[in-house]
């Protein structure tokens, strides 16, 4: 599962490395379209950064790609299949989304870890499996502490841990870390890019943060009023200043 | 001054005495109660869950029929089952009307809205967010809806007192539809009544003793289950 030095030898591969994809995908809110997407795909080892000003309809395409939402019109497919009512929640148990708050359940550091993995019916050792994700998050020896004491910071690691732990194909990223302080989230940022690495995991992520699209991003999307306006690599993003304000980028 | 003290005597006299008419109201008016509570809440949980988490298209006018409901006057209640359970009325071939069933359907509409306002009150309390997320995890309906309630558990303890409080202290609808028949539908308010009406304020007060402390009791229990599970769980 280690990413290619190069993302785009990926996109060449085709289909088969596709892991979501949606075409023609419109969705409207009260009357007025906020997302029109004829295509959009993720494939295999990319980490996708969705930018954009707010109210682009940044976490309605991904609450549509993490099959959260069905859109008006438009199909989804996970690894070739249409994402229907009827396998949704199998598909859902394929991927992790984490939001900008942390929206932990009541209990333990610990429980919430685990908790993807029972409602999964996992027998195979899921304290094990969520003790060792809860390590590698920096939060050894809390395990048993009630998530409603953690601070901020630890309580977003709890929900990064939670979605780690469920070995996603794809892993959903809203805004992960704009709540945190400037401080915990540049700890977190490096620790979630060696992780990121080390896993070699599929990701979409929504973000503000130019900083977060350079260290994480192999691939930019730039969306404005509901479409896809722009897409391209960080760099060349970041090498027009124009993007960069139509994406509210800080 | 002296009426209330030779009443609280001769209440506490007759308590201990054993008397078994009283004890015999007390129990039916628990069961009575106590039945309509439970109907209540398989009825109204569910009910509310359904109309703070999902969205349609009457949602708002059902949510406003429900607050509107929550403050139905008994008596009104009462009026209305037993025009339906009167012998002549649509269901009156059911034989119901001066029974206790037919009190536990009056209190089952009197509380089933205050469960479900309470029930949804609790869930409003929730991240609104939540709930997506806990589909994100990868919960099944079922597992769903079991997690949105673990979540506002205490919540729902709060619906069950309510509900709970609101029929056991209702006298319209027990006395619309059960009638104070002596040894059949008498319970705690309605014999109250009766024994204020004919002056006896000692039975009276006796009664009332009872009745206070049928309900602190559940609701306090309730409160400690509340309380000790906060300690450790949240
Ligand atoms: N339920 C809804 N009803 C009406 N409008 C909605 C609804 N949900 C979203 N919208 C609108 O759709 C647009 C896109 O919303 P979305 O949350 O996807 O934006 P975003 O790009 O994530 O913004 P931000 O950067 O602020 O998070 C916004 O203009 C929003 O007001
Ligand atoms: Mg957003």
């Amino acid at each position: 599962m280690a990413r290619a030095a190069n993302p785009r030898d990926q996109v060449a591969a085709g289909d088969a490395r596709e892991i979501i994809a949606g075409s023609d995908i419109r969705v409207v809110r009260q009357g007025k379209e906020i997302l029109v997407v004829p295509n959009i795909a993720v494939r295999e080892g990319e980490v996708v950064a969705v930018i954009g000003p707010n109210g682009a309809g940044k976490s309605t395409l991904l609450a549509v790609l993490a099959c959260l939402d069905f859109p008006e019109r438009g199909r989804v497919f996970f690894r070739g299949t249409e994402v229907t009512k009827r396998n949704v929640v199998e598909i859902r148990r394929r991927m992790s989304v984490v939001f900008q708050e942390p929206l932990l359940l009541d209990g333990t550091v610990l429980e919430n870890v685990e908790l993807g993995l029972r409602l999964r019916g996992v027998r195979d050792g899921p304290r094990a499996r969520a003790v060792e994700w809860i390590r590698r998050f920096g939060l050894t020896g809390k395990e048993g502490q009630a998530v409603h004491t953690l601070s901020g910071g630890e309580a977003q690691r709890v929900a990064l841990a939670r979605a780690f732990v469920l070995n996603p194909e794809v892993l959903f990223l809203d805004e992960p870390f704009s709540s945190l302080d400037s401080i915990a989230r540049q700890e977190l940022l490096r620790d979630f890019r060696r992780i990121i690495r080390d896993t070699g995991v599929t990701a979409v992520l929504v973000t503000h943060d130019f900083l977060e699209v350079r260290l994480l991003a192999t691939r930019v999307l730039v969306l404005s009023r509901g479409r896809i306006e722009a897409e391209g690599t960080p760099e060349s993003i970041s090498n027009d200043p124009l993007w960069g304000r139509l994406a509210g980028l800080h | 001054m002296d009426l209330i003290w030779r009443g609280l005597a001769r209440g506490v006299k007759l308590l201990l005495s054993g008397d078994p008419e009283i004890y015999e109201i007390a129990f039916l008016t628990l069961r009575v109660s106590g039945l309509a509570t439970l109907v209540s809440l398989v009825l109204g949980v569910p009910a509310g869950l359904f109309l703070a988490v999902r969205k349609f298209r009457f949602r708002r006018a059902l949510v406003g029929a429900v607050n509107t409901a929550m403050g139905l006057p008994p008596t009104v209640v009462g009026l209305w089952v037993a025009i339906f359970l009167w012998r002549s009325g649509p269901l009156g071939a059911l034989g119901l009307m001066y029974t206790p069933t037919a009190i536990v359907i009056a209190q089952v509409l009197i509380a089933t809205p205050v469960v479900t306002g309470f029930t949804m009150a609790s869930v409003q309390q929730l991240d609104p967010k939540l709930p997506r997320q806990i589909l994100a995890l990868g919960a099944s309906p079922l597992q769903f809806w079991w997690l949105v309630i673990r979540e506002c558990r205490f919540g729902l303890l709060a619906a069950v007192m309510a509900g709970f409080g609101a029929v056991i202290s209702e006298v319209g609808a027990s006395m619309a539809v059960g009638g104070n028949v002596r040894h059949h539908t008498r319970v705690l308010t309605t014999a109250i009544v009766l024994e204020v009406n004919k002056g006896n304020f000692d039975v009276a007060l006796a009664l009332s003793f009872i009745l206070m402390t049928l309900a602190y009791a559940v609701t306090f229990a309730l409160t400690v289950v509340q309380q000790r599970k906060r300690r450790y769980v949240t």
